[in-house]
This record gives structure tokens, C-alpha cells and sequence, in this order.
């Protein structure tokens, strides 16, 4: 997307979010014209470099009083849409104590613990505990790559991975299986291990993981717990695309 | 067809041919797996790879796509491969104690296979024959009707002694229409050919002005006006316009489209063809569910006698310039791929997940191209209309539903089977008509429909009171509608395509406090789980799948709050499992089992 707002004609075009308004570029989504000017609607599956998924529904908002994903609604002038209400925050803690009672999230063992976008948000909307019983998948871990550690327990089906490996790396190194709540990340090659593919450590698709799935081998606890990206300052207030 | 598996050899020359057969084009990948299974009983991995090089694909979208579809099987299966129709219909007429028998008499476990390789015995979501059940579909092609003890028990001898499925009693196979009322729809059909003539001789414009007319709604659920779904399309420009219908008849009690794929075939096609003309379409495609696999030969004798008859193919009935033909997609056991967009990614040999909307499929659908989705019934509306005329179609019904219904009616009634109504047609009428006495409950539309209870029998079906996609599922007062309401919350569940959270997590979730609440742990708790549950997956969701899912969840509590709350350990909360129960293995390993060996309240 474009970090700049481009003028024309000296106004710019702008839709109501929470009462404030917000100008925004023409083929703009919601999500994508609040980001760019700091504004924070909680998401998971969204990243500003790549095309909407709408799946992990974080980003639920109303827009003129019906329910839509801000980062597949298109934004118009006039909208009035809200997102940081009681009842929306209570969807969104909802639909993080889903994941994180679908997968195997142990928070204090995670190397990604701090740096956790699933972590922070549920930080950011109040989220105490589960809530629901645990699912406990018997997910596997593979290790097998001499880079990159691959534990699917904490995966949540963003599908950024699966993206950036095929748009951005040319790879194709991730896929999607299953269906239902067996929904699991898939590895391309005949042995099924991230070992036997074309994954480096500097392709996007290391990087961009948003959870502890695909992390870095030889780089645990460089940075020590509570000096973590989040844990100084809440993710609300780092929203990419931020210009402070 | 072959009954007994063979090992794949590497580059097996009929994988090879196979995708040659299709082009190796990659969105044939749903239609190879489906004929390299119907070949080979499975899919090994190797044949994956074999698929995903000759179409250029990567093995893990190859896996990603077979491990969608609920009658792809990356695992060995049963020579005989036998899966019980599991809708709540075909559970009230003891399809359950007649698979537990089967399994009995060939001592094979549900969802497993025999040690000898020989069977495997399962149950799958509604295969459409309520109105004949209890149904089973074998090896993913033949379907078995009206089961009962003696048939279980001489398929067990058959299957024991591996006599192939060709010869089984043909009797067995048999389908029948049970058309208990036809109006305009299920009665005599027009010579084919008919409406067609009429459509080209009105022109494309003055036809599409007849679909606005007309006020048709698509039949399908949604009921988005069908003429205006035509314009929308006819008016994107594009390389292609495509036409498709959608008989993925999935929704759980709906039965009438393939009594129309049976009886009315012509009428379909040539409803396709038409919307062809309108739009200016070459390409036509015809979704039908995998359950209905049987019917395939039979449409694609009707397709190939109206290619020989000028109605199908270039110059269609001698104008130049109007070249449309029709295949027919398969699909592999996928409640969503209902949903259009679902569809069409299925169409292009994807995973099943609907698409983020806009674009619509008018803008931009298969393969990119304006694409329009329309239901079986909507397409025979369309000959109809193509024939007497928008105005004669909006005559019948109401003002805001024009024309006539066809209700798939099962469950407790003396005559089930297919009864076409017009609009503004009272549930009671309904109810009378096919026998139904001491009615507790009426499923309208499926599970993703209402359930309505007999103070809302003077109801109408309509767009505009009570809406439906055809499935008219009655329950007696001897039905437990908590056990209904639970049969559901499993289907959705097993269908959800397990894209977006509320959907993938929040149907296992309510599967989870459904079978706490049967197994007699639930509480008060509980059902306010559930319509927290309700209220989350009805706004949040990717899809409607999601969104609907616990419609009858809500339906149920809100009209049948006894049958949950009967299941109520206490009004607070109750764990889901017994505490003194979790003792017992202690108590066996010390040999104890006085009162101090169990929690104070349990001696």
C-alpha cells in the first residue's frame, strides 16, 4: 500500500472512525487508511505490504452499523464506521482466547514471547485467560531445517508465510491442508520438512511470521524478556505505518 | 468400474493420461484427483506429485486441495467404501443402529479400515434422499436406498463374499422422483428446444427485460434478483462470460434438484443457454455434488443429444455467432463449495474457501471472467419465463415473491417427497398436505434456515416471511430437538472450511459444549457459552457458513428451552468431566473403594 496520502484538489476524501475523521487514497481499504495515519484496529492476518486475507477477523468493525472486516471493506466518503467499542473488543478477545485455545500457546517458554503480535493484541484487549476449554492438538515441530525452527503449535492460520514465500520469495514453500479445525499449515516438499526445501533464513517468509511459528535457529533470548518490541509500549501505539 | 485398488507405479502412464485428457490444465486438479481416486481407490502421495509436475503445481498445493475435500482419501480406504447418510432425517429413520450392525457384521470400526483391506465403513453429510432413506453412497458413486435390517445384513454377505457393487440387487440403486405436487416447474416438461426458440427470437435484450419482469429471486438461498444478476454481467466486459449452475445441492434436507437434473434435465441446459445468449457466454459449466456422481452419465447424454440436435455448440439452432457448450465439474464432498464464490474456486481445482467480496462473480468469477451463478431450479425458472413470459411468472406467488417453490419435504409425515407451492403458501398447508400429525417442529430451508414451532404455522413461505432453499425437515413431539440442534452444530462443523477463526474454532467449540450438555456435565453456564458463541460467529464470520451455523443452535433454545434445560447438572458451572470419576484408576491400583476413596459427596 502507499504510506503517502496523496491531495487532491486541496481536500482530502474521509470516512468517520470512532467519531474522528479519516482521510484516505482512493482503492484504500478501512484498515489500510487508518494504519496510515496511526490509527490501531487490531489485526492479525493483515500486513501492510500484502494484499487483505480476512481470516483471522480481528479487524471486525461496523460500518454504517453493519459488521465487516476493515481490511477487505473498501473506504468511502462519509462512512461511519466504529471499531473500538465494548462490544467489538469483546468479539476480539473472543476470537484471540479461540486461537489461543486452538493451538498450544505456552507464552513463557515462546522465543517470541515480547515480540508476539497474538500476544500483544490479547495483551490490548484486556484478555485474562482462556476461557474456553483447551483444544491441546498434537501438532508436530519440525526442526529439521539447519536455519529455521518450524513449531506449528502456535500457528494461527494467517497465511502470511503461504504469501510471502510465493509472491514475494518465488517459492512456494507453504500451503494450506486440511479443513475445519484440522486446518494445518503444509511444507512443499516430498518429505514434507521445511529441510528439504528452498527456505533460507533471509526470504520474507522467515520473517514475517507474526506468531513463534518460523523463528531463527542460534538467536534464542538475544534480546532479553522485557525489552521486547511490546513490551515497553503497547501495540496500539506501534501501528505500521506510524510516522513517529 | 474397478472395485479392487492397485498399486500406483511411479509414472504410471494412466496419471499421464489422465492429465492429458485434461488438457494439463491446473484447474482440472479437482476433476484428476477425482477420476485418479475413482482409478485407484486413493490417492498416494506419489500420484500427488506425479499431478502436481504435469500441471505445474507444488505437491503441497496438490496435498492442500486433496486433503479439502471430505471424499479424498490420502490414505489407503476399503475396496468397498461405504459411507451412511448422516442428516438428522436419516438418524429418525435408525440409520444409526444400521450402520452400528453393518459394522458389527463385518467387525470392522467406524472411520477404520477392515484388517483385509476390504471395507471401511463411515458416515458423510446429507447425500439428498431423505424423502427414501436411510441412504448410503458406495465408493464414492453408487447410492443405496431405503435401508433396512435385511438389506444391511445381505450387503454385509455381499461385501463378505466381494461380490462387485455392479452386482448387488439393482433394486437397491433405485431412485425415485416421490413428486407428491407439481406446478408450473415439476410438471409436464416443454419439448426441448422450445424456450430456447423463444429466447433467441425475443433477442438477448428483450429477454433479459422478461428475467426483470419476471422478479425472479434465485432459488438457491440468497434470492438475489435473477435479471438483475444477468445485467450486472451481460454489462462487464470481457474476454469470456461464463455461465454456471450450481448443483452442488448440499444443504442438509434439500432434495429437489436432482429430481430436476432427473426429470427436467433440458429444461436446466436450456435455462443455461439462454442466460448464455443474455450475457453473451461461451462457456458453460454445470457444479454437480459428488454425492449425485450417479446421475453423471445420464446428463451428459442429454448434453450430447442436444449438441446433435443444434442446441448446444457453434451456431446454436443456425445464429451465427452464438457458440456456448456446457461440461459438468464434479465435486468431492464440500458442503461450502454451496456458497458461489466457494464454488468457483472449487471449479478452478482450488481448495473450497470463499472468496473476499466484491468482486462479485458478475465482475469478475472463473477464471477471472464475468461469471454468473444461478441454482438448478432458478435455470428451469428461466425456461419457463424464456417461454410464457416475465409477467405470466410474476402472477403467481406474492408481490415480492413471484412464482412457485419446490419444497424437499422429510422427516415425521406419512408423504415425503417434493411438493411445489407458490409463494405466500402457509407452513400448516404444507404440513397438511404431506401428512404430518402432532408436528413439533418444522426445519424450513436446512440447518442455515429456521426452525419454526407450531404457533408459527400460519407463516408464509416468502422472501419476506419465511425464506428457504428448499429443505422442509418436520419433527414430531417424540423428537428430542436438543438431539436435532446437536446433529447440526456436527455438520457445520465437519463443513466448516476452516478459513476464518469464528468459523473453524467456534463450531468445534459449540460441538463441545453441545456434547458436554448431552452428556448430562452442563450448566447454565453453558447455553450462555452458547449464545455468546452465536452472537460472534453471526457477525464476525468470513462466510455464511459461519454466520448461519448456529441458527439452529438459537432456534432451538429459544422455542425448546426444556430440551436443554433437562441436561442441566446445575445452574452454575459445571466442569466437563467427573472428578470422582477421574479417581477411579487410583481406587483400582490401591484396591480400595470405601467412602474415603472417593470425593465426600460421591460415598
Amino acid at each position: 500500500m502507499s504510506r503517502e496520502l496523496h491531495q487532491e484538489g486541496g481536500a482530502w476524501p474521509s470516512f468517520s472512525l470512532d467519531g474522528e475523521e479519516v482521510p484516505f487514497n482512493p482503492g484504500d481499504t478501512i484498515l489500510q487508511a487508518a494504519t496510515r495515519v496511526g490509527r490501531y484496529i487490531p489485526h492479525l492476518c493483515w500486513h501492510p505490504d500484502f494484499p487483505a486475507h480476512g481470516s483471522c477477523r480481528l479487524c471486525s468493525v461496523k460500518v454504517n452499523g453493519k459488521p465487516a472486516g476493515a481490511c477487505t471493506a473498501k473506504a468511502s466518503a462519509g462512512l461511519d464506521v466504529e471499531s473500538d467499542t465494548e462490544e467489538l473488543n469483546g468479539h476480539r478477545k473472543t476470537l484471540l482466547q479461540m486461537l489461543f485455545v486452538e493451538g498450544n500457546h505456552f507464552c513463557p517458554s515462546c522465543e517470541k514471547s515480547g515480540n508476539c503480535l497474538l500476544q500483544a493484541t490479547a495483551y490490548e484487549m484486556g484478555m485474562e485467560g482462556p476461557h474456553f476449554e483447551e483444544f491441546y492438538p498434537s501438532r508436530p515441530v519440525d526442526a529439521s531445517h539447519p536455519d529455521i525452527l518450524l513449531d506449528l503449535n502456535r500457528c494461527i492460520l494467517c497465511e502470511l508465510c503461504v504469501r510471502a514465500s510465493r509472491d514475494v520469495d518465488g517459492k512456494s514453500v507453504f500451503a494450506i491442508g486440511g479443513h475445519g479445525i484440522h486446518a494445518h499449515l503444509l511444507v512443499n516438499s516430498a518429505s514434507g520438512r521445511l529441510a528439504d526445501t528452498a527456505m533460507a533464513l533471509d526470504d520474507r517468509a522467515a520473517q514475517i511470521c507474526p506468531v513463534g511459528v518460523i523463528l531463527p535457529k542460534r538467536q534464542g533470548f538475544v534480546t532479553p524478556i522485557g525489552q521486547r518490541r511490546f513490551d515497553a509500549i503497547p501495540v496500539s501505539e506501534q501501528v505500521e505505518g506510524d510516522p513517529s | 468400474m474397478q472395485i479392487h485398488p492397485q498399486p500406483l507405479v511411479s509414472g504410471a502412464p494412466d496419471v499421464m493420461a489422465l492429465l492429458a485428457r485434461h488438457g494439463n490444465a491446473p484447474q482440472a486438479l479437482v476433476q484428476v484427483l477425482r477420476e485418479l481416486q475413482a482409478q485407484q481407490g486413493w490417492l498416494p502421495r506419489d500420484a500427488l506429485g506425479q499431478i502436481a509436475a504435469g500441471l505445474g503445481l507444488t505437491l503441497a498445493h496438490v496435498e492442500g486441495v486433496a486433503g479439502f475435500y471430505r471424499f479424498f482419501h490420502t490414505e489407503p480406504v476399503g475396496a468397498y467404501r461405504v459411507l451412511f447418510s448422516d442428516n438428522v432425517t436419516d438418524r429418525l429413520l435408525g440409520s444409526r443402529a444400521l450402520m452400528a450392525d453393518l459394522c458389527r457384521r463385518l467387525g470392522v470400526a467406524p472411520g477404520r479400515l477392515s484388517g483385509d483391506g476390504r471395507v471401511s465403513v463411515d458416515t458423510t453429510s446429507c447425500t439428498g434422499l431423505c424423502d427414501q432413506g436411510p441412504a448410503l453412497l458406495i465408493n464414492h458413486h453408487q447410492v443405496v436406498t431405503r435401508l433396512d435390517a435385511a438389506r444391511v445384513a445381505q450387503m454385509a454377505e455381499l461385501i463378505r463374499k466381494r461380490v462387485p457393487v455392479e452386482q448387488w440387487p439393482p433394486a437397491w440403486f433405485e431412485v425415485q422422483d416421490n413428486i407428491r405436487r407439481a406446478d408450473v416447474l415439476l410438471g409436464a416438461a416443454n419439448a426441448p428446444g422450445d424456450a430456447l426458440r423463444t429466447a433467441l427470437a425475443r433477442g438477448a435484450e428483450a429477454m433479459l427485460g422478461e428475467m426483470k419482469r419476471s422478479n425472479l429471486r434465485g432459488r438457491g438461498g440468497a434470492g438475489f434478483m435473477t435479471g438483475l444478476k444477468w445485467a450486472l454481467c451481460r454489462e462487464t466486459t470481457g474476454a469470456e462470460h461464463v455461465v454456471v449452475c450450481n448443483a452442488d445441492e448440499g444443504e442438509p434436507g434439500t432434495f429437489k434438484d436432482h429430481v430436476l437434473l432427473r426429470r427436467q434435465a433440458d429444461a436446466v441446459f436450456e435455462g443455461m443457454t439462454i442466460a448464455a445468449h443474455v450475457i453473451g457466454a461461451r462457456i458453460g459449466l454445470v457444479y454437480l455434488r459428488g454425492e449425485y456422481r450417479y446421475l453423471l452419465e445420464a446428463l451428459q447424454a442429454v448434453l450430447q443429444r442436444r449438441r446433435d440436435a443444434g442446441l448446444l455448440g457453434r451456431a446454436i439452432l443456425g445464429h451465427a455467432g452464438f457458440d456456448f457448450d456446457i461440461d459438468i465439474h464434479v465435486g468431492a464432498g464440500a458442503y461450502v463449495c454451496g456458497e458461489e464464490s466457494a464454488l468457483i474456486e472449487s471449479l478452478e481445482g482450488k481448495r473450497g474457501t470463499p472468496r473476499i467480496r466484491p468482486p462479485f462473480p458478475v465482475e469478475s468469477g472463473y477464471l477471472g471472467h464475468p461469471t454468473i451463478v444461478n441454482n438448478v431450479e432458478t435455470f428451469c425458472a428461466a425456461s419457463q419465463i424464456a417461454l410464457q413470459g416475465g409477467a405470466w411468472w410474476a402472477g403467481i406467488g406474492t408481490a415480492k415473491s413471484t412464482g412457485t417453490k419446490i419444497h424437499s419435504v422429510s422427516g415425521d409425515c406419512d408423504r415425503p417427497g417434493l411438493y411445489e407451492y407458490p409463494y405466500g403458501t402457509r407452513i400448516g398447508r404444507i404440513l397438511e398436505d404431506c401428512g404430518a400429525r402432532d408436528t413439533q417442529a418444522v426445519q424450513v430451508g436446512g440447518p442455515s434456515g429456521v426452525c419454526l414451532s407450531a404457533f408459527e404455522f400460519g407463516r408464509r413461505i416468502a422472501f419476506e416471511d419465511v425464506p428457504t432453499a428448499g429443505a422442509f425437515m418436520v419433527f414430531d413431539r417424540s423428537r428430542d430437538m436438543f438431539e436435532v440442534a446437536r446433529a447440526f452444530a456436527h455438520f457445520f462443523a465437519h463443513e466448516s472450511c476452516g478459513f476464518c477463526t469464528p468459523c473453524r474454532v467456534g463450531t468445534a467449540l459449540v460441538v463441545k459444549r453441545l456434547d458436554k450438555l448431552a452428556s448430562g456435565q452442563g450448566s447454565r453456564y453453558d447455553i450462555d457459552v452458547l449464545f455468546e458463541l452465536d452472537k460472534l460467529m453471526h457477525t464476525t464470520t468470513h462466510c455464511g457458513l459461519g454466520a448461519t451455523a448456529c441458527n439452529p443452535l438459537r432456534d432451538t433454545i429459544l422455542r425448546f428451552r426444556p430440551a436443554y434445560e433437562q441436561r442441566l447438572k446445575s445452574l452454575y458451572f459445571e466442569p466437563g468431566f467427573d472428578l470422582d470419576a477421574e479417581l477411579s484408576i487410583a481406587r483400582r491400583m490401591t484396591g480400595r473403594d470405601d467412602a474415603g476413596a472417593h470425593l465426600e459427596n460421591k460415598a
